[in-house]
């Protein structure tokens, strides 16, 4: 080939100069054949990308143009509440309201479990799947429960999928969900400030303005994150409606979601669904700001202790052993 | 750059160009969609690939990554392996710059021009890999300065928005101006493009170190969590990427007129001897540390070599890694490599392969593996997954097949030619 290519035009089409007109058209034909080629090729890529069309439509202008949570005043906030209503009773069939509940002055609320009563029973983690509108088909829940030998606080020695009576007598049980770190890695690594904290210690994440890139999912040292793989499926009857932004409603597909602390009950002076579920009250909750707080008596009385505290995150959630 | 007698310098209008330019455009088309039989049997095929990796993407887009093999536990796969990959791709493209300019060797000054329309190509793939492996591919403007939020420079992953999106702007200038003036039939004036081929050179090796710091910055993963990740990213990318030049080098070799001095391949050759040994002696180093030290920082090296309680996905993947890397580099230690082209062929390709697999599913999986509350869930990749990214690879061997074809005649001379005949 390379031989040939030496009288050729260059362009390696194997043409030779000399021959006159019937390279004239050789040229003509090869034109036509290459607009024909181009024009079935546009048209089998539009076709290939046809699903995106079906995607498209469900994503309004409005949707596609939000700002950012942080940057809405209150009548654009309102509007896209009334918009997110309206679409999750289009989607869904539910009646719902979203609120924004601001975080309150001179709050920060920091969580304790005493693993010496926790038994495992995972009802914590049915609650949290039921308050915060979970995909029913994956069961997802924002808190896992380590089935943990005696003898080891290593999580090497822990099992999240245990399935007989408890509690084993050789086993504790460690809850473990979003710790809202006081220096959290996946605030840190998000590239388009989709997720923050707020003043009150949560970590949130505005569902709208996510990209869905999953690094904080690889950053959480605490499996805290989840991601939505698909549309979330909930049966309208299931369906919690009182639900606000930047916690419980119904995430969108492809972003990512977290524990709040059920910032929607909380931030109204209510405890979280996990706390409120759980039978042996293992779990405090409270203002660790607030010197009379059951969480500041916990953390005064008992020896507390955080998960991973060699990563330097300083979690607000601590554990405890009763003496 | 050899020199024809009839190159002058000139400075031109505004008007000038604005003539011109769109010539050297029509020439770029004309020359792109020109070839032989095999030339366009080459293209449908990649064509063909790309649709497929098309319409699955937009499938996954509409339907959510549900599609994928993925999960909460293993939370990137194929889609980052592959970006991390080709990082080093584009990033291998300066160990040709590197000897052309630093060095003044005079062969590979002629065929520099190979490797920097890789490092386009190359960041193309990487940027649709990104894409592909985002949720929401709508809300990427978002990550676009003033009208989006862009979260630097906390967030490593703006930093290799940055270095990627700067390295593809810096060989872009290059090589369209390079071309421009061949094409004018004027010598290059040095001001207007050696400063960026030096600053070039230093941004190829800050693109792959960003990315390794994308992941050696986390430290709830242990896998990553080493400081000697940025120093191996830069040794595989200088092996594989410098192997895929050399193939790519007898190809235009074979197919084309375009002159690849011996001493090019040598250099190359020589290149790929010295990093695949530096990069053996770092993975011993690393596996050592591992395993000497034992525990639960181990876990995932285990895992990715041993299996763990029957769970052994990645097992096939890093074996075939280690022997392919092994094996290439002792054949690279064959003298005067450069003149078996039988052995250093099939060394470039098993160290092309060996390194896809170290630095793609062999980094990234096991980082997942055990997850950080230590469960175990494997990660297997499916069809969509495979589809995808077999059409951004398909892809961008179109772009860098039609970045070639447009390149190579020109330096060649031979486009003048085509631009006469067609006047």
């Amino acid at each position: 080939m390379a031989s040939e290519n030496n009288k050729s035009c260059g362009s390696g089409c194997g043409c030779h100069s000399d021959e006159g007109i019937e390279q004239e058209n050789l040229f003509n034909r090869r034109t036509l054949l290459k607009g024909a080629g181009a024009t079935l090729g546009i048209a089998a890529f539009a076709k290939a990308l046809a699903p995106i069309t079906e995607w498209t439509k469900d994503i309004s202008v409005d949707e596609f143009l939000q700002k950012h949570y942080r940057e809405l005043d209150k009548s654009e906030l309102a509007a896209v509440i009334k918009r997110i209503e309206a679409e999750t009773k289009e989607d869904y069939g539910k009646e719902v309201t979203i609120s924004a509940p601001q975080a309150q002055k001179g709050v920060k609320f920091a969580y304790a479990l005493n693993l010496s009563i926790c038994v495992g029973c995972r009802r914590c983690a049915e609650a949290c799947h039921i308050e915060n509108n979970h995909d029913r088909a994956s069961g997802n829940s924002y808190i896992r429960v380590l089935e943990m030998s005696k003898g080891s606080m290593d999580m090497e020695h822990g099992n999240a999928d245990y399935n007989h009576p408890i509690p084993q007598d050789d086993k504790f049980y460690m809850p473990v969900q979003c710790q809202q770190c006081d220096n959290p890695p996946c605030v840190d690594v998000c590239p388009v400030e989709a997720t923050w904290k707020e003043p009150d210690g949560i970590v949130v994440v505005d569902y709208n303005w996510c990209i869905g890139c999953r690094y904080c999912e690889a950053a959480c040292p605490y499996h805290a994150r989840r991601f939505n793989w698909e549309k979330p499926q909930i049966p309208a009857a299931e369906i919690n409606p009182n639900q606000s932004y930047l916690s419980n409603r119904i995430r969108p597909q492809g972003v990512m979601e977290k524990c709040t602390f059920c910032l929607h009950r909380k931030r109204e002076g209510k405890m979280p669904a996990c706390l409120e579920a759980c039978p042996t009250g293992a779990r405090v909750f409270g203002n660790i700001l607030d010197p009379n707080s059951e969480i500041r008596k916990v953390l005064e009385n008992k020896r507390v202790f955080v998960l991973k505290e060699e990563l330097g995150t300083k979690p607000s959630f601590y554990y405890f052993f009763d003496e | 750059m050899s020199q024809d007698s009839d190159l002058h310098d000139a400075t031109h209008d505004a008007k000038f160009h604005a003539t011109t330019y769109p010539k050297f455009l029509r020439l770029a088309l004309h020359l792109c969609t020109q070839g032989s039989w095999s030339f366009y049997a080459w293209m449908i095929l990649l064509s063909g690939i790309t649709l497929v990796g098309a319409n699955a993407w937009a499938i996954q887009v509409r339907d959510g990554m549900s599609g994928t093999g993925m999960s909460d536990h293993v939370s990137w796969g194929l889609y980052i392996a592959n970006f991390t990959f080709i990082v080093g791709l584009a990033a291998g493209g300066v160990m040709m710059v590197i000897p052309a300019y630093l060095y003044k060797d005079k062969d590979m000054h002629d065929t520099v021009i190979i490797g920097e329309l890789l490092a386009i190509a190359s960041i193309v793939m990487c940027l649709m890999f990104v894409i592909a492996d985002l949720g929401r591919p709508d809300h990427f403007w978002h990550m676009l300065p003033v009208v989006g939020k862009f979260n630097w420079p906390v967030s490593m992953l703006t930093w290799d928005v940055l270095v990627l999106n700067g390295y593809l702007l810096i060989n872009l200038h290059i090589c369209g101006y390079l071309l421009y003036k061949r094409f004018l039939g004027e010598n290059p004036n040095p001001k207007f493009y050696i400063p960026f081929v030096f600053l070039s050179i230093a941004w190829a090796i800050s693109i792959h170190t960003v990315t390794a710091f994308l992941y050696s910055g986390l430290g709830g993963r242990p896998f990553w969590n080493t400081a000697l990740l940025a120093p191996r990213f830069l040794t595989t990318a200088f092996c594989a990427g410098t192997a895929f030049i050399i193939v790519v080098l007898q190809i235009i070799r074979r197919m084309t007129n375009m002159k690849i001095g011996e001493g090019s391949i040598r250099t190359l050759a020589n290149i790929m001897r010295v990093t695949i040994w530096i990069n053996i002696l770092m993975l011993i180093s690393e596996l050592f540390s591992e395993f000497y030290t034992g525990g639960s920082h181990a876990s995932a090296a285990h895992y990715l070599y041993f299996g763990h309680n029957g769970l052994n996905a990645l097992q096939p993947w890093i074996w075939t890694s280690t022997v392919f890397v092994i094996v290439a580099a002792i054949l690279l230690l064959r003298p005067n490599i450069h003149k078996h082209m039988r052995t250093l062929d099939i060394a470039c390709v098993l160290v092309f392969v060996g390194i896809w697999i170290e630095k793609g599913m062999g980094l990234i999986i096991p980082g997942f593996i055990p997850s950080t509350l230590h469960e175990w869930v494997e990660y297997i990749p499916t069809a969509l997954e495979w589809k995808i990214s077999a059409g951004i690879w398909a892809a961008g061997l179109m772009v860098y097949t039609l970045l070639l074809k447009v390149a190579i005649p020109i330096f060649t001379g031979e486009a003048m030619e085509v631009a006469k005949k067609r006047k």
